[in-house]
């Protein structure tokens, strides 16, 4: 047998065959959905009269609009509320499962599948969302696919899809402390360009990825899209089936076993072939942070914001855009930008140990007076266990707003919005123009740690030194 | 019912500047707060249309010698960032009906293709031909050819590119796939059927 890697086994095994054009129909074993992208589908689904085919693979959560400081329905906003009672009954009309805002498992769509158990290695899975990469974490194949494909989906559990090259990415060697996934994921965009990874998969591995626990590995496969890729994936190993087991939707008994054997044989053969591999040294990455108007515009917190000096004309170009729209100024260092907001939340960095980690360091500061600095569990399962532990009262101890859960300030479609031209320091995952709702709002991503240092200096800070780590 | 095939299209051109243009530049978020795509070409690059006060900037996009255009010209990676459908359908609303830019990001031109918007790729040095020409008179007519595989306006002729199962399914009328993939369900259910979950 011919050696292959995750994401050729994966392929084959969901390939139903070779559509007219060429494309392969591709069987999608988990189809999530969101109140944005779902219910143009379920009506042109309606307006040719085909039923929901596999009901039972397909699970719903409500993310984008939902308010975060307000937990009453009808919502104030009328096109939000109208958005969640469209999804709640094309649930109940198909039978499709809705972890609906009542139910205690709502949250952002790629924090709740695997949360949930819905996540398994080996599957494919796709929701119409860019951050559906998420999923890769556990060894699946996860695409993130327009309205359309939902409808297809829906219509059919499958969609036309051409394969994907395979590119590794592997990260050796030990990250310094105060050095996180986030950092790590920042990096390679930055090295590897926003549209580096265009028709590739990335396979995430080297010491760094092994010694990654799950969340970790989440944050990085989150923003694969960011760099180009559709996909991006760790192998499972055992801390993907500890994190799996007794899920809500994860194997059980005997077929836990089974399952487990299964998985195990969908991890890339170890003389599999790659179209590219890429080997980036662990000690190389600091504490990064976005400077412009693309994740790629990256730079470690004590470099200089970059000037147009000696680069190309189309460089030139992006690098003038960015600073005027930033209000930047090239050779200025990035340490010591002010900042008037903070945003720690996100389906890339909004699950419990991102709380926990930000929580053990900020103990005895305070969020700088003028700073409005928030805090969004991903999940509503994420919120209930960071009370428990006493995490809400450490954050709003310190200054910090606990909301409820949400994608919130990641993008601007409730009411949390950047005001006016205010920047904000955000563990999220997009720096776009006008990204967080404000159209001259001004984004900087980093680590949720890196962004309390900024709330608690009140300008961009390096982590380490503040929380002496 | 069958599907237009879609072997070229022909219109006026117009040039949206800069590279990286993201699907939230193409359509801000706060525009998608709705159940069906109906309207959406109303907010089509909006807050690169409008200030903060509503008043329309000075840009291309507001220049009414290029009302018509229904062929947008833009830079590399173009349509980054979110999976939504949302932005190639205020195109589509919008009245354009194909692009060509350096290149797309894949998303955004899986979504365009299943809408019947072509997507081809010129070399950055055709384009600012092409961007000239139209500069100098935004009624040039822009023939986009896809069984030619070639951009013809005025006296210029470019070749463009686009991946093959995209280029044969719009000129066979088979872009959206929904049928053909219904048409299957036999050999679906037993790939189903042979999976290790459920
Ligand atoms: S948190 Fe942000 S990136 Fe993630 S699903 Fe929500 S809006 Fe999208």
């Amino acid at each position: 047998m011919t050696s292959k890697n995750l994401f050729q086994k994966v392929w084959d095994a969901h390939s139903v065959g070779t559509l007219a054009n060429g494309q392969t129909q591709l069987f999608v074993g988990r189809h999530l959905i969101h109140e944005v992208t779902s219910p143009q589908a379920f009506g042109m689904l309606r307006e040719k009269g085909l039923p929901v085919r596999y009901p039972e693979r397909t699970f719903a959560t409500v993310d984008h609009i939902v308010p975060t400081n307000e937990a009453s329905e009808p919502y104030s906003d009328a096109l939000a509320d109208a958005m969640i009672k469209e999804l709640r009954k094309n649930c109940e009309d198909t039978g499709v499962t809705f972890f609906d805002v009542s139910s205690g498992n709502q949250g952002i769509v790629h924090v709740v599948g695997p949360e949930q158990g819905l996540t398994q290695p080996g599957m494919t899975i796709a929701c119409g969302d860019s951050h559906t990469s998420t999923h890769g974490a556990f060894g699946a194949i996860a695409f993130g696919v327009g309205t359309s494909q939902v409808r297809d989906l829906l219509a059919t559990q499958t969609m036309a899809l051409n394969p994907l090259k395979v590119r590794r990415i592997e990260v050796n060697g030990n990250l310094a402390s105060g050095v996180y996934a986030k950092d790590v994921i920042l990096h390679i965009i930055r090295k590897l360009g926003v549209n580096g990874g265009t028709g590739f998969a990335y396979e995430y591995a080297g010491t760094v990825f092994d010694d990654f626990s799950m969340e970790e590995r989440m944050t990085a496969c989150n923003m694969s899209i960011e760099g180009g890729a559709r996909v991006g994936y760790v192998n499972p190993d055992q801390k993907t089936f500890d994190y799996l087991k007794g899920r809500p939707y994860a194997p059980t008994g005997e077929h836990w076993d089974l399952a487990v054997d299964q998985w195990k044989s969908f991890s890339s053969d170890h003389d599999c072939k790659y179209d590219d591999i890429v080997l980036i040294d662990a000690s190389e990455i600091s504490p990064t942070v976005t400077w412009g108007i693309n994740p790629a515009q990256a730079i470690s917190i004590d470099e200089s914001i970059p000037t147009t000096d000696g680069v190309n004309p189309t460089e030139k170009e992006s690098i003038e855009e960015a600073l005027e729209y930033m209000k930047l100024e090239g050779g200025q260092p990035i340490k010591g930008t002010p900042i008037d907001v903070a945003f720690i939340g996100s389906c890339t960095n909004g699950r419990l140990s991102d709380l926990e980690e930000v929580a053990s360091l900020i103990k005895g500061h305070r969020v700088k007076e003028g700073i409005k600095a928030i805090v969004v569990p991903g999940s509503q399962i994420v919120s209930k266990l960071a009370q428990e532990k006493g995490l809400d009262k450490v954050f709003t101890e310190a200054g910090f707003e606990w909301r409820n859960a949400g994608c919130s300030m990641c993008l601007a479609m409730n009411p949390d919005k950047l005001v006016g031209d205010q920047l904000c320091a955000s563990s999220s995952n997009r720096n776009f123009k006008g990204r967080q709702g404000s159209p001259t709002g001004r984004t900087m991503l980093m680590s949720p740690t890196m962004v309390a240092a900024a709330a608690i200096c009140g300008e961009i800070s390096d982590s380490r030194l503040v929380f002496n780590s | 019912m069958a599907l237009a095939k879609i072997t070229s299209i022909k219109g006026s051109g117009i040039h949206v500047p800069g590279d990286d243009i993201d699907t939230d530049r193409i359509i801000p978020a706060r525009f998608m707060k709705c159940v069906t795509f109906d309207g959406l070409g109303e907010y089509l690059f909006h807050d690169v249309k409008f200030d903060q006060e509503g008043s329309k900037k000075k840009h291309v996009l507001n220049d009414p010698a290029y009302n018509d255009a229904s062929i947008l010209i833009a830079g590399s990676n173009f349509g980054c960032g979110s999976s939504r459908e949302h932005a190639p359908q205020s195109l589509y609303r919008a009245g354009f009906r194909g692009v060509i830019a350096g290149n797309f990001a894949e998303i955004f031109f899986g979504n365009s293709i299943n809408l019947g918007i072509p997507c081809v790729s010129m070399s950055k040095a055709n384009r600012e031909k092409l961007i000239k020409l139209i500069d100098a008179d935004p009624e040039t007519e822009i023939n986009l050819d896809l069984e030619e595989l070639r951009v013809t306006a005025g006296a210029l002729v470019l070749p463009v590119e686009i991946r093959e199962d995209a280029r044969s399914s719009l000129v066979n009328g088979m872009w959206d796939p929904l049928d053909e993939l219904v048409s299957t369900s036999s050999s679906v259910e037993a790939v189903a059927g042979n999976l290790f979950y459920r």
